[in-house]
C-alpha cells in the first residue's frame, strides 16, 4: 500500500481507525478526495495530513426509510475547516435534529473491519444563519 | 479570435427539420431498441427523408456502455458522424454543437439524434441499475453514507437553497404545480390529473425537503430529431409542411460529478452553459418566448432559472410562485409538463428539444404558446453535473 494508490491508502488509514486527508505540496490547498495529482495547480505532491475534524454542516437531508430498510437515515454535506467538503452522517443526533451550520467533530467508525468518517454535533447552534 | 467568437459564426446554421416522440408514458412490451426506433423512423419520415438519407447520429443510454452499436446495426445506418457522448440526462442537448460543426465541416447531411427507454415496463429496471453501478461506476466516499442516488443529491441542493436564500417548501411545490397544470393542456403527458400545492406537501417523503411529487416520473419513452444545414433546410422547406427550427446557440458546461464536489450546490454549470449559448445566440433571457428545463427534481426548475438568467440567483423560488411559469403566468416553462408530469424515461433532454420545437412550430394546440419564436432547452446530466442549453428559433428569429 503505497500513495500511488490514494483510495486504496485512504481506506487502508481508515480501517486502522487513522483519518488522513490530502494536502498539495505545490499550492498548499487540502484536496478530498484523494487523488493522485492535485486538482487546483496540476502538481504531483500530495502528503497526506491529519485534519482538525472540524467541521460545519452544509447541506442536510433526511432520506426516509422503512425501519425494515434501517429506518431515517442523515445525509449530509460537511464542510472540513481545512476548506474541502466531503459527504458524511451526522451520528449523535436524530436525523430530523440535524441543521446547516452546526459544528461537527469528525471521528471514524468502524464496522465490519471497515473505517468510515462520521461526525457528532459539538454545538447544535447554527453558526450561520439565512443570508 | 477567441472560441465565442467561432461559435457565433454557426448561428443558425443548422435546424432541425424532423421530430417525434413514441411510447411517452407506459408502453409494455417494448425494447428500448423497439422505442428508438419506433420515434427514430417517425422523426426521419416527419422530416420528409428517409433512413438512407441519415449519415450521421448521436444517441446515449443509460445502461448500455456501447449503446451507438446496437442503434447503427438497427436502423441499419453507415454513419460518417458518430457522437456517443454519454453526459446523463443533458446528453442529447450536448449532441448539437459537435452536430452542427460537423454538418458545417462536410462531413455529413442529415444527423439523427436518437433515445429510447422502457425504464417504465422493463423487468430489469432502475432499482438493478442502480445496484450494478455500485460495482461498474463506484463513488466510494459517497456510497459508503448510502445517500439514494440521485434524489438525496438533489435534495441536498434544495436543502442549501431553502437555507440560503429563504426559499420555500410551497415554492418547490408551485414548480411540480404547474408542470402540472401544463400537463393537463397535453394530451401526451402521462399525469394528468388535478395536483395542489397541499397535494404536493402532503405527498410521501422521499429524502427531505423532497417528496414524490418533487421527483419526476418513471416513464416508458422515446424521442428523435434531425438535424440538417441551415441552408438545405431552407432550400427544402418549400415542399414541407413543416417549417425548420433553426439552432441559434448551444454549450455544455460540466464541473463536477458528485454532489459533494459540486463548488457551490446554488450555482450549477449551467450558468456557464447557458452564459455561452446565450453568447451564440446573440440572445438574452427576456426575448425567449418559451423555456424547457430538464424538471429531475422541482428545484432544478428553480436553479436553471436563475443560473441561465430568467431572474437573479435566489430568487427562483418567489419567481415560480403563485403560478408564474404555468399556463397563463409570467413565463411559460415546460409547456408539456416536463420530466415532473408528462414524460421521463431516465434521461429527458430529448423531449425538451421537441416540446421546443413543436411549440415553434406551433403544433402544440390547447398548450400552444401564440406567436413563439424563440425557445429555450436546457438539460442537466448526473447529480446536478452536467448542463447543456440550446437556443432554437423559427425563420423570423434568424
Amino acid at each position: 500500500m503505497s500513495e500511488a494508490q490514494p483510495q486504496a491508502f485512504y481506506q487502508a488509514e481508515l480501517d486502522a481507525g487513522r483519518w488522513r486527508i490530502q494536502r498539495c505540496g505545490g499550492c498548499g490547498r487540502h484536496v478530498f478526495f484523494p487523488r493522485v495529482g492535485c486538482p487546483h495547480c496540476g502538481d504531483a505532491a500530495l502528503d497526506w495530513v491529519a485534519p482538525s475534524g472540524l467541521g460545519t454542516v452544509y447541506a442536510v437531508t433526511t432520506l426516509r426509510r422503512k425501519p425494515a430498510e434501517g429506518g431515517d437515515l442523515n445525509v449530509s454535506l460537511v464542510d472540513l475547516d481545512e476548506g474541502v467538503r466531503m459527504m458524511s452522517r451526522i451520528a449523535n443526533q436524530a436525523p430530523a435534529a440535524v441543521r446547516i451550520g452546526q459544528r461537527v467533530q469528525a471521528r471514524v467508525e468502524t464496522k465490519d473491519s471497515q473505517g468510515l468518517v462520521v461526525f457528532d454535533v459539538i454545538d447544535a447552534r447554527p453558526t450561520e444563519g439565512p443570508a | 479570435m477567441n472560441g465565442m467568437n467561432d461559435l457565433r459564426a454557426l448561428r443558425g446554421q443548422a435546424a432541425i427539420v424532423g421530430a417525434a416522440t413514441y411510447g411517452c408514458g407506459e408502453c409494455p412490451g417494448h425494447s428500448d431498441l423497439e422505442l428508438l426506433a419506433h420515434a427514430a423512423h417517425a422523426a426521419v419520415a416527419d422530416a420528409g427523408l428517409t433512413m438512407a438519407d441519415i449519415d450521421g447520429i448521436a444517441t446515449a443510454s443509460a445502461s448500455a456502455v456501447m449503446w451507438s452499436l446496437p442503434v447503427i446495426e438497427y436502423l441499419g445506418l453507415n454513419p460518417r458522424y458518430i457522437d456517443a457522448t454519454m453526459l446523463g440526462g443533458s446528453s442529447f442537448i450536448a449532441h448539437l454543437l459537435p452536430a452542427i460543426q460537423a454538418l458545417q465541416a462536410g462531413r455529413c447531411r442529415a444527423v439523427l439524434v436518437c433515445y429510447g427507454s422502457a425504464q417504465r415496463s422493463a423487468t430489469f429496471g432502475r432499482k438493478e441499475i442502480v445496484h450494478l453501478r455500485r460495482f461498474l461506476d463506484p463513488q466510494p466516499y459517497e456510497h459508503p453514507y448510502e445517500p439514494a442516488l440521485p434524489v438525496s443529491a438533489y435534495a441536498l441542493a434544495a436543502s442549501r437553497h431553502l437555507h440560503e436564500f429563504g426559499t420555500t417548501r410551497e415554492q418547490l411545490a408551485d414548480v411540480a404545480v404547474a408542470a402540472r397544470a401544463w400537463a393537463r393542456l397535453n394530451p401526451e403527458a402521462y399525469q394528468r390529473g388535478p395536483l395542489s400545492r397541499e397535494d404536493v406537501m402532503a405527498a410521501r417523503m422521499i429524502s427531505d425537503p423532497l417528496t414524490v411529487r418533487d421527483c419526476c416520473l418513471v416513464t416508458d419513452g422515446a424521442g428523435a430529431f434531425v438535424l440538417m444545414r441551415a441552408n438545405e433546410a431552407k432550400a427544402r422547406a418549400k415542399d414541407r409542411p413543416k417549417p425548420p427550427v433553426y439552432v441559434l446557440g448551444s454549450a455544455t458546461a460540466v464541473w463536477n460529478r458528485q454532489i459533494s464536489s459540486m463548488p457551490d450546490l446554488t450555482v450549477t454549470a449551467a450558468k456557464q452553459s447557458g452564459a455561452e449559448a446565450f453568447g451564440m445566440a446573440g440572445l438574452t433571457p427576456a426575448e425567449v418566448d418559451v423555456v424547457q428545463l430538464y424538471d429531475a427534481f422541482t428545484i432544478n426548475t428553480i436553479l436553471f432559472l436563475e443560473d441561465l438568467g430568467f431572474c437573479p440567483k435566489g430568487e427562483g423560488g418567489r419567481f415560480v410562485a403563485d403560478g408564474a411559469i404555468a399556463p397563463g403566468g409570467r413565463l411559460p416553462v415546460n409547456t408539456n409538463g416536463g420530466g415532473l408530469s408528462a414524460v421521463h424515461p431516465g434521461m429527458y433532454g430529448i423531449f425538451a428539444v421537441i416540446e421546443a420545437v413543436r411549440q415553434l412550430r406551433g403544433e402544440c394546440g390547447e398548450r400552444q404558446i401564440a406567436g413563439a419564436t424563440t425557445a429555450l432547452a436546457h438539460g442537466n446530466g448526473g447529480m446536478l453535473s452536467s448542463q447543456a442549453t440550446a437556443l432554437l428559433g423559427t425563420e423570423a428569429a434568424l
